[in-house]
Formats: structure tokens, sequence, C-alpha cells
């Protein structure tokens, strides 16, 4: 099996700080971590090598420190590695982002699958994986918490619902987002550390890639962050109390305050 | 600190570091109260590549070697003394091999050990023979092609959980010290068999038992290096592994340190952190500063022992005590700085008392290590 592994460097924690002039994350001084739901697809792609045989490809769009992020995953078991690195990629929405991922995927040949995480811990869109699969025209299965069987060109998995899961066949090439419940990830090993250490990571940039200027980077990305705040903490609801016609009439007129 | 360890021997920190932190704190206290064999941790341990540290490579091993080992050894008994002495323990059986074994015996037994499929003890400790191991009463008699063993082993580390052993038994009991030999002992061998599991003040998540020998028939292919020279086989292997069980006692120093530390700064009282008197902070300076001590002694002593230098029976001997005295005192010092918390099952630094005072005992009491170096000193003084 051809199996590729979307990933993506998040900072090491779930208190993110925002710089209030450019709506975007402040990552200075904040350690950098592979995104939590990522380890899972990256410890899903090794047991179905070891399982069924073949390559795991980690592939991530991100600054040439993101070398970091791949190296851990080849420590962990993957084969190779890819960065698509290029000043032309900064800025990226999601949109951008799942078009260049898909231009570096095609870049790498045939494959059976593509594992994502479900989502990244930054940003929190899972829009990621779904618009690889979009760009690349192959089906799409997202929350998927057990591989449930491969065979034939076929994977049949588990896709975690809010009340139970569904059963999905879906034909391969095929993408799928992971979710915690599908394994625990592993630890490295020394042998995967070492490797990791002296392992080539391929660099690809705008010009290997050749895609379409106007669809990558901040030009490319149709969304327009106007402002991140955090949310103002919710007061406390008044009660009323009393005999209900009394009630009633009070809470009319509250609502039509209100909407006035 | 900067301890000028190689790439290799940093990715061995962080690794071990790791699978303390995530895969060995969680677990610590439930091992401690079950008593129960850590196999999960061990699974992991061996996952992770560090059983085979210090064997050759060309033995399924990762060649890195001793300083390795007693930087894994150091990082996982921060989080747990008695589940990393499981880890410690395979190394002492399995360096007799190492040093002694020939290749056949070499390409049969390490690269399991290596893996970590298996797990090794090493047998010298008797009822009657603890600190003068040359009164062993086990004996290996030879018949044709085989050995056959009679006697008791106890006090041993990993017996019954390991099924690769070295022991000590006596082929000549008229020649003493020079008529001990060393044999490999599968687990499984008819006559071979387990006493009881001991129930011990610290160190509960590893395993110790007795080991009997009833006319056990073993191939005279599994004597290691030659008849006779048992004691030299000893003596090496302690030569090599005491580096380890005091990296064991720095570990648990070092974790004790790092809890009273957090404890005192957390700690309230006359509205203050405890860590802002002067009498917490000149505990913690003197508890600091002997870590550092023992870490330094050790890690010139492994060095040494890598060079391949010779007389490191001496600096041995002296890690190992000064390293288990020191964990003795801190681990003391940081229950002190608990107060009454820290007397309580509830917190995790008695633990650590429990833990530290087995590496005064085991591997040569202190008293036996202080003999080794007032000899050596003796020695080299008058020689120079």
């Amino acid at each position: 099996m051809n199996i590729i592994v979307c990933i993506k460097q998040v900072p090491e924690t779930t208190e993110v700080r925002i710089n209030p002039e450019t709506n975007t994350l402040i990552r200075e001084g904040v350690k950098s971590i592979i995104n939590p739901f990522d380890m899972y697809a990256i410890e899903e792609a090794i047991r179905l090598k070891e399982k069924h045989g073949g390559k795991v490809t980690v592939i991530t769009m991100g600054p040439p420190q993101a070398d970091i992020a791949l190296r851990e995953a080849i420590s962990l078991g993957a084969d190779e590695a890819v960065l698509l690195c290029d000043r032309a990629f900064a800025g990226s929405d999601t949109w951008a982002t799942s078009y260049t991922l898909s231009g570096g995927i095609k870049k790498l040949g045939e494959f059976d699958v593509i594992l994502c995480g479900k989502q990244a811990s930054d940003g929190d869109t899972a829009q990621v994986g779904p618009g690889i699969a979009t760009h690349l025209d192959i089906p799409q299965v997202t929350y998927v918490k057990k591989i449930e069987e491969v065979k034939d060109n076929i994977m049949k998995v588990e896709r975690m619902m809010e009340e139970g899961f569904e059963i999905i066949e879906t034909p391969t090439p095929c993408l799928l987002t992971v979710v915690k419940e599908i394994n625990e990830p592993r630890l490295p090993s020394l042998r995967g550390m070492m490797k990791s250490k002296s392992a080539s990571i391929k660099i690809l940039t705008q010009k290997e890639l050749n895609l379409d200027e106007q669809s990558i980077g901040l030009c490319g990305s149709p969304t327009q962050v106007v402002k991140i705040f955090t949310p103002a903490q919710r007061k406390g609801g008044e009660i009323l109390q009393g005999e209900v016609p009394e009630v009633s009439k009070k809470l009319v007129e509250l609502i039509k305050n209100e909407v006035t | 600190m900067d301890y000028l360890l190689t790439d290799e021997q940093k990715m061995v920190k962080e690794l071990a570091r790791k699978i303390a932190d995530e895969k060995i704190r969680p677990v610590a206290a439930k091992h401690d109260q079950s008593e129960e064999y850590p196999w999960d941790v061990i699974k992991v341990i061996a996952d992770a590549g560090l059983f085979g540290l210090f064997i050759p490579e060309e033995y399924g091993g990762m060649g890195v070697n001793v300083l390795g080992l007693c930087i894994a050894t150091e990082e996982l008994s921060k989080a747990c003394g008695g589940i990393a002495v499981c880890y410690a323990a395979s190394a002492l059986g399995t360096f007799p091999i190492v040093l002694f074994g020939n290749d056949e015996q070499k390409k049969k037994y390490l690269p399991d050990l290596a893996s970590g499929k298996k797990v090794a003890a090493f047998a010298v400790t008797e009822p009657e023979a603890g600190s003068d191991a040359s009164a062993i009463k086990t004996t290996a008699r030879k018949e044709g092609d085989y050995y056959v063993l009679n006697g008791l082993k106890h006090f041993i580390t990993n017996g019954g959980d390991a099924e690769t052993y070295v022991v000590i038994a006596m082929t000549d009991k008229k020649k003493g010290a020079r008529g001990a030999s060393a044999f490999i002992v599968e687990k499984g061998t008819p006559g071979f068999t387990f006493g009881k599991k001991e129930e011990k003040f610290g160190i509960r998540a590893s395993s110790t038992r007795e080991l009997i020998f009833t006319d056990c028939k073993i191939p005279k292919e599994n004597l290691l290096y030659k008849e006779g020279t048992g004691f030299i086989v000893t003596m090496k292997t302690f030569d090599m592994s005491r580096p380890g069980v005091a990296a064991q006692a720095l570990g648990i120093a070092q974790g004790a340190l790092d809890l009273c530390v957090r404890y005192a700064k957390e700690r309230h009282q006359f509205n203050k952190s405890i860590s802002s008197f002067q009498g917490i902070q000149w505990m913690i300076a003197d508890m600091a500063t002997e870590v550092e001590a023992a870490r330094g002694l050790i890690y010139s002593t492994a060095r040494m022992v890598d060079a391949g230098c010779k007389g490191v029976s001496k600096p041995s001997a002296m890690a190992k005590m000064y390293a288990s005295d020191v964990a003795m005192k801190v681990s003391i010092d940081a229950l002190q700085i608990y107060g009454g918390y820290g007397y309580m099952r509830d917190y995790p630094i008695e633990k650590y008392v429990r833990d530290a005072k087995i590496t005064q005992i085991y591997e040569g009491t202190n008293q036996i290590q202080r003999n080794i170096i007032a000899l050596e000193t003796i020695k080299e003084t008058l020689k120079s």
C-alpha cells in the first residue's frame, strides 16, 4: 500500500495568543509539535504498512523548520517525508493549503490512501482533509474511528457519529480523516530516531509544483479574517418570580425591550 | 548543565524521558501497591529499542554503550525506581554473555535480549552467601555432555519473570573461589523452579524470587567462558553494571529532588511559598549539589568503562556507593520538605525513600564497596 499522511506543525499549547493587529497566531516562544490528531493518522498509516506492506510518506506545507515535524514522523516509522516550502505559499487559508497539498500529492505519484487528523489543534477548522480530497477528486470519509478491512481497492471503515457510528465502504484511492479513538500512537524507537536524524527530506517549491499562482498563498485564499476575539463571558440569566399572569406580563415587556 | 553527550546519548535521554513521563509515571503507584510485574512498560521499553543499548549491533543491539545504559536507567528511575530496576537487572543478566559468551552463545541469546523479547537475570546470591560470594553452595556436577545443577539462589531480581539466567555454581568445591563457574540457564529447563515471590519494602514493581535447582541438567555448551572463572565473570560483570545501579540511585535522587522543589514552590506557610525560606533553600542547594556530584562520578566512570580503561573496579564502586548514599539522603530530605504530607502514601515522595534504600544494599552492599575502594586505593598508593 502506498500511504500518504498529511501533517501540520502546531504550537504546543491550547492557550494560543493572537496578535490583535494581524489576527494571526503568535508563534514566538511556543514549542512546535505535530498536531496531536495527526499523530493518530501517522500511527494508523504505520499499522496499515505493518499489516499490508508498502510505504508511508508524510507531507506537510510549512516553513523550513517544519522539517522537525517530518523527522519526528520518520522516527515513528514513516519511510519518506516531503516538505512543501515556498514564500509563495505563505498566508494560505484552508482552501489554498488543501490546493497546494493536493498539488504536492499529485507530484508524488500513485497512492492508495491519504490519512489526515480530523482537524488541527490551532485552527480547529477540519477543512484541509476534505479540501484535499475535493481538489484530487477522490472519495473521502471523515471522523474514521476504525479501518475494518482493506481488500481489492476497497476500504471498509467505521465513521464516528455523535451517537453510534456508520460503516462505510469506499473505493481507493481515498482520503480518510481520523479521530483519536482509532488507535494509541506509539513512542518513537531509538533506531527510528537515529534514522530520522540522517533522513533526507524532499523539499518541493512552487517551481517544481507549478501551481496556479492565483490559487496559492495569500492571494489564493478567499478567507478573510476580519476579527478574532475571545467571546465575552455570558452573564447569568434573570429569574422572574411571582404569579403566572404577573410574570408573563413582565416577560413580554422584557422581550419587547430586548427587540427594540 | 551540559554533560557533553553525543547525539546518540541525547536521543537515549529524550526517549527514556518520554517513556518515563508518559508510560511509567502514570502507573508507578499502581505497581508499587500491587507488586505486579510491569510487562506493559517492559514492552514499551523493548519497542523503543532500549534493551539493546550496550549490546553489539551484530547481535541485534544498538551498540551505544554503558553511558547510554546509565542515562536510560537514570531517566526511567526518575519516574519509578522499581520499574527501572526490571530493565537494569536484565542488563545485569546480559552483561556476562556480552563479556564472556562465545560467538554461538551470543548468537543464540543476545538478539532476543537486545529486542527485549526476553528479559535476563543474574544469580549469585544465596541464603548463606551475600557479601561473601565465595560461600555459595549451589553445585554444578559434570556428567557427560551435561552439567547437573543443585542448590538454591535467592533475592534474584527478575527471578521467575526472566527467561534467560546466568547462574554461578561451584564446579569444584575444593578450589574455593576458583572452583566457581558461570552457566546460562533457560527458564523451563526441567529441575529449574521458582520459590516464593518476596514482598519488599521498595522497588515493589520488580520481582524478586528464589531459584531452585534440583538435578537440573543443562547442556555443557551453556558453560560461560571456562570452568573455574565464575568469580571473574561475576566481578567483571559488576564492574560494568555498578554504574547502572548508581544511575538508578541517581534517577531516584533527581526524581525526589524535582518533586520536592515543585512542592516547595507551591506550598505556602506564613503567607509565603516555603521555597522562599532559607532553611528550605539550603536543603535544596545541598541536594542539588550532591546529585550533580553523583552524576559526574557516574558519567566519568561509564566513560572509562566504554573506553575500555583498566582498573574500573574502584570508580565503579565509588559511583555505586556515593550515588546510593546520595539517593537515600536526598529522598529523606525531599520527604522532610513535604512535611506531614510526604509521610502519606497519597503523595509520591515516600516511595522514593523506600526505592532508594535498596541501592545501598544490592550489587554489593556499600560496606563491600568501601572495602573495594579502600583496598584499591592502598594498592595504588603503595605502587606509586
